[in-house]
């Protein structure tokens, strides 16, 4: 690998100076690599971090293989890397006006990386450096250890994707370490998980709350809390567990419980294995905020390079090839779903929208189609609202907030359902829906959603982790090889809960579509016990 | 087509039953309904992204598709992978390294199959509820976004039916073009024979001597001998006026002034040079008839790709093969290639392949100088229900073959371990006279790589 030629880099810095002046927010140094296909070779299994520790399962090639992108999330071959500097790599054949547009779309993603608050435990430090430490100890310990290094990186990554991903943002947001007050508690949580209030009886305590304020600034809160806690007698005790699990071991994923409690690690000559699987756990940390903001930083970055490359002087002549590459690019395909396209396209739309002042309330009550389409107060806070939207939001949130009804008509999209034709023996893909739910629904469906596993240990010493039900079973043939590893690192047995659903019988009566309609398979839902013990997997009801 | 349905009333005046006649119609009908027959079973999708996460900068911004890292271009050897992976064992867990497959369709539909080992990180994650894996796609499957124009219901495209985990993966670009099966076949079969301890065959009723001398002008000798060799000879005199600096760096060389000494003359001579002979000849035999559309191909060519890859190693490339397709006729096929993505159609008639082998072997009296195994692979269906003339023509080949191995990828459309296949031979008691020469092995329709294995191990221990 190479630098580009100073002749770029003074391009880019052209390109810096403008995007700053279009109010896009980052630091003044960068790097660009020059890259050959071999490069993108070695970098692609390593993330295109090329100080990335080495493991076997880089050297065998990886086949799509059931929820590839699932365990391979971070796109590998991302032309930029969120170190400090950043890292971006480049062909060495590409001509100036393509490089600005490369340059655009880069800067793009720079800033995204650096202003987006999901990426805020990224900030503090540079990963390519991080990561060349973590090498290091890993091919120290390669050659005190042999082979059992390779072992515990790989049992330590069969629990990588459940790493407290929120949980450490969590405390970026709050580092005064400010505990939960018993009243937030009891609005909060206890009124809405406990005793699972209707919302006119939690109006009604807010109302009772409120007078008791009222009549008595000063001891109001207390004599309110008083008559709750009399009312409510568990409260109290409730509170208390649910601030100690706050700081204790609930909070804690998988890897940062092995590592505290294990007894297993706690043994003087395992303690180096704690290392490696911290080194796993953080580089995997910094991995997250990637795949959860493909959509808005794939968008944001093309959104950019759109805007800026179109109003740079420098490449005047060039606007037809421009426009090809930037076609394929950013066009919506007529089946799959492009990142780059709808995430650009929400942000034009959203701009539009609060240009116009469509994110007013009156805006919302309006009905008429017409006036809906004519709707304009010229409050031209676009460009702000977008960069609000830059900061703040990650995906899911991006995609549940703002695809509506006016988004899906004025692209046309639709879900595209599948169908064998049995005649023609082939798939048919027809438009399914053009209803903004469904699609909605759709590309949020299409999102990277790890399960939410929490950890315990039983009374006998046995590690209990609790897979959240969310309508998704785990995929079983991983659920053996993944609770191996975890076993191995606990050195004691291990139990997974986790739900599936089972088919039930439905009685045969005959539909009136006939016998070719076949009726859709019903199943109920029920809770599975896995437990590992001495490397054997067990499975039994657990209800 | 008229032939066929002469085959069926003559089968029919035999007496059938119930459900042999059904068999038979369902394929009579696919075989003549022209939509069912040009059916790749490995048909690639149109290129495009798994999923939204597929789409990149470097393939979307440079233009270019991202290369798939393959283990040629690895750190480590596969020798080192494998090492670590019988390392694995010995440590007590289990081996992590499976073996895939790449094919890479090209144009005209000369695909290219790579095999390549393969892993899989084990990992907890969500997977979809799937409980109508056989109706995949009639109801909910998989939906995707789309755009344009198009009314809700109307169909906008469609794309002909593949298996769901076809073969491998995706079109490996790049490297992926340069491997013929053959250099990969036998890294292959050297990783399924250290990988899964697949025993080795016995070199049964060996005829003749595994190598054998020929004469041929190879060697070379300085001063005498039988064919001169003039551009060596030519090397050797520029060395000597070298050496006597008769030629010096510059200038022009005045060749009429060169001096020559007789033992600058190399020549060519005879010599004695070892000539290996093949010692096996194997026919690998494939029902592509229509009823094994789909699933039971794709295992049973799998089956022989392993199989192949392995005699491939055993034999040092030295094994022969004959590729034989049959549905109610038989034809042989060049390659392994044609062999593996011919098209399925027509009905099923396994006599006439195996009198074809018969045919090949009488013909080019094979018989005396090989070592003859046959790997046949069908779904059990057979419009000859009850064997009469293929058993004995399997009695006629069990007199010539070291092995013959029949695999029954069952097609899920009749009841398991009830193919006529399956019946005739177990009826006609062969399995048990000739235990040691004929093996059957019955796969479900859902049977797994690893379970393919243990069906190479049951065809050839």
């Amino acid at each position: 690998m190479e630098l580009i030629s100073q002749h770029a880099k003074k391009i880019m810095e052209g390109c810096k100076e403008r995007a700053r002046d279009a109010g896009l927010t980052f630091q003044d140094e960068s790097l660009e690599y020059i890259v050959t296909n071999r490069d993108m070779l070695e970098l692609g299994p390593k993330n295109m971090i090329p100080t990335l520790y080495d493991y076997w399962v880089q050297d065998v090639e990886i086949l799509k293989e059931t929820g590839r992108y699932e365990l391979y999330p971070s796109n590998p071959y991302e032309t930029v890397i969120n170190t400090r500097p950043p890292i971006s790599f480049y062909n060495d054949n590409n001509p100036d006006w393509l490089n600005v547009m490369i340059f655009y779309h880069v800067i793009g993603h720079i800033d995204f990386f650096q202003n987006n608050i999901y990426f805020r435990h990224t900030w503090d430090y540079d990963f390519s450096s991080k990561a060349i430490s973590d090498k290091r100890l890993i091919a120290m310990l390669r050659s005190e250890k042999g082979h059992w290094v390779d072992y515990v990186i790989e049992f330590a990554k069969a629990v990588d994707n459940l790493v407290g991903y929120y949980e450490t943002l969590a405390g970026y947001a709050r580092p005064d370490g400010r505990r939960i007050t018993m009243l937030d508690y009891y609005f909060d949580v206890f009124l809405q998980k406990h005793q699972k209030k209707s919302i006119s009886g939690y109006v009604k305590e807010i109302e009772d709350y409120n007078k008791k304020i009222k009549e008595n600034p000063e001891k109001g809160e207390q004599l309110f809390l008083e008559t709750v806690k009399s009312k409510y007698t568990e409260l109290e005790s409730y509170y208390k567990k649910h601030v100690a699990q706050d700081a204790g071991r609930s909070r804690m994923d998988i890897l940062q419980f092995l590592i505290e409690h294990s007894p297993f690690l706690k043994k003087e000559e395992n303690r180096w294995m704690a290392t490696v699987i911290e080194v796993i756990r953080t580089t995997s940390l910094y991995f997250q905020p990637q795949i959860r903001t493909k959509i808005l930083n794939e968008g944001w970055a093309s959104y950019w390079h759109e805007e800026l490359f179109l109003r740079d002087d420098r490449i005047k002549g060039h606007e037809v090839e421009f426009a090809i590459i930037n076609a394929k690019v950013t066009s919506m395909p007529r089946v799959g779903l492009n990142p780059y396209a709808l995430g650009m396209r929400l942000f034009y739309y959203l701009e539009e929208k609060a240009n116009k002042g469509k994110f007013d309330l009156e805006f919302s009550r309006l009905y008429d189609s017409y006036a809906r389409s004519k709707y304009d107060l010229q409050k031209n806070k676009g460009r702000d609202y977008i960069f609000y939207v830059r900061e703040n939001f990650a995906d899911s949130m991006f995609v549940n907030s703002f695809i509506d009804q006016d988004f899906v008509d004025k692209h046309k999209l639709f879900v595209v359902g599948k169908k064998l034709n049995k005649e023609r023996m082939t798939w048919q893909y027809y438009v399914k829906s053009r209803e903004a739910d469904e699609y909605r629904k759709m590309v949020a469906e299409q999102l990277y959603h790890p399960p939410s596993v929490t950890v315990d240990v039983t009374e006998a010493g046995t590690l209990v982790l609790d897979h959240k039900f969310e309508n998704k079973p785990l995929l079983r043939e991983f659920v053996d090889g993944s609770l191996m590893g975890v076993e191995f690192l606990w050195g004691g047995p291990v139990a997974l809960y986790s739900s599936e659903p089972i088919p039930i019988k439905v009685d045969e009566t005959p539909s009136l579509a006939g016998p070719e309609e076949k009726m859709r398979k019903q199943y109920v839902w029920k809770r599975f016990k896995y437990t590992m013990k001495g490397r054997k997997l067990s499975r039994e009801l657990a209800e | 087509m008229k032939k066929l349905r002469e085959l069926y009333v003559s089968c029919k005046a035999r007496g059938l039953t119930k459900e042999q006649d059904e068999m038979i119609r369902r394929e009579l009908v696919a075989a003549e309904k022209a939509g069912d027959v040009d059916l790749y079973h490995n048909l690639q999708p149109p290129i495009r992204p798994l999923s939204m996460y597929g789409y990149n900068d470097y393939q979307m911004l440079h233009g270019g598709a991202a290369p798939e890292p393959t283990p040629i271009s690895s750190v480590h050897s596969l020798d080192y992978l494998l090492e670590k992976d019988s390392q694995r064992e010995k440590d007590g867990f289990p081996r992590k390294i499976r073996i895939g497959k790449l094919v890479k369709p090209g144009r005209d539909g000369d695909e290219k199959v790579v095999v390549v080992p393969t892993t899989v990180e084990e990992k907890l994650i969500h997977d979809k509820v799937r409980l109508d894996e056989e109706e995949e796609g009639e109801g909910e499957g998989g939906s995707d976004g789309g755009s344009g124009e198009g009314e809700e219901g109307e169909v906008i495209g469609e794309q002909p039916v593949r298996q769901e985990d076809g073969a491998g993966t995706g079109a490996g670009q790049g490297d992926a073009a340069s491997h013929e099966i053959e250099s990969n076949a036998y890294d292959l079969g050297r990783v399924l024979t250290e990988q899964f301890a697949l025993p080795n065959l016995r070199d049964k009723g060996k005829k003749r001597s595994l190598t054998r001398y020929t004469w041929d002008l190879t060697d070379k000798n300085r001063g005498f001998g039988q064919v001169l060799d003039k551009k060596a000879t030519l090397r050797r005199i520029i060395q000597t006026n070298i050496g006597l600096k008769r030629i010096s760096g510059q200038g022009r060389i005045d060749t009429t002034d060169l001096l020559m000494s007789p033992r600058d003359r190399v020549y060519r001579i005879l010599s004695r040079e070892k000539d290996y002979e093949s010692q096996a000849v194997v026919f690998f035999v494939r029902d592509y008839s229509g009823s094994m559309s789909g699933k039971p191909t794709e295992l049973v060519v799998n089956q022989h790709v392993l199989i192949y890859s392995w005699l491939i190693f055993q034999y040092e490339k030295q094994v022969e093969t004959r590729f034989v397709l049959h549905d109610t006729e038989a034809k042989e096929v060049d390659d392994f290639n044609t062999y593996y993505n011919s098209k399925v159609a027509g009905g099923t008639q396994v006599s006439a392949a195996y009198k074809l082998v018969n045919k090949i072997v009488e013909d080019e009296s094979l018989e005396k100088d090989y070592n003859i195994y046959i790997f046949h692979g069908t779904d059990g269906d057979d419009w000859d229900t009850r064997g009469d003339e293929a058993i004995p023509e399997l009695k006629k080949m069990l007199g010539y073959a070291a092995r013959i191995g029949v695999t029954i990828a069952e097609n899920g459309y009749g009841i398991s371990g009830k193919t006529e296949v399956e019946t005739y031979l177990r009826k006609s008691g062969l399995l048990e006279e000739w235990r040691n020469n004929l093996r059957l092995d019955v796969l479900s329709k859902d049977a797994t790589e690893t379970r393919l294995i243990d069906g190479i191990k049951k065809l050839i221990a």
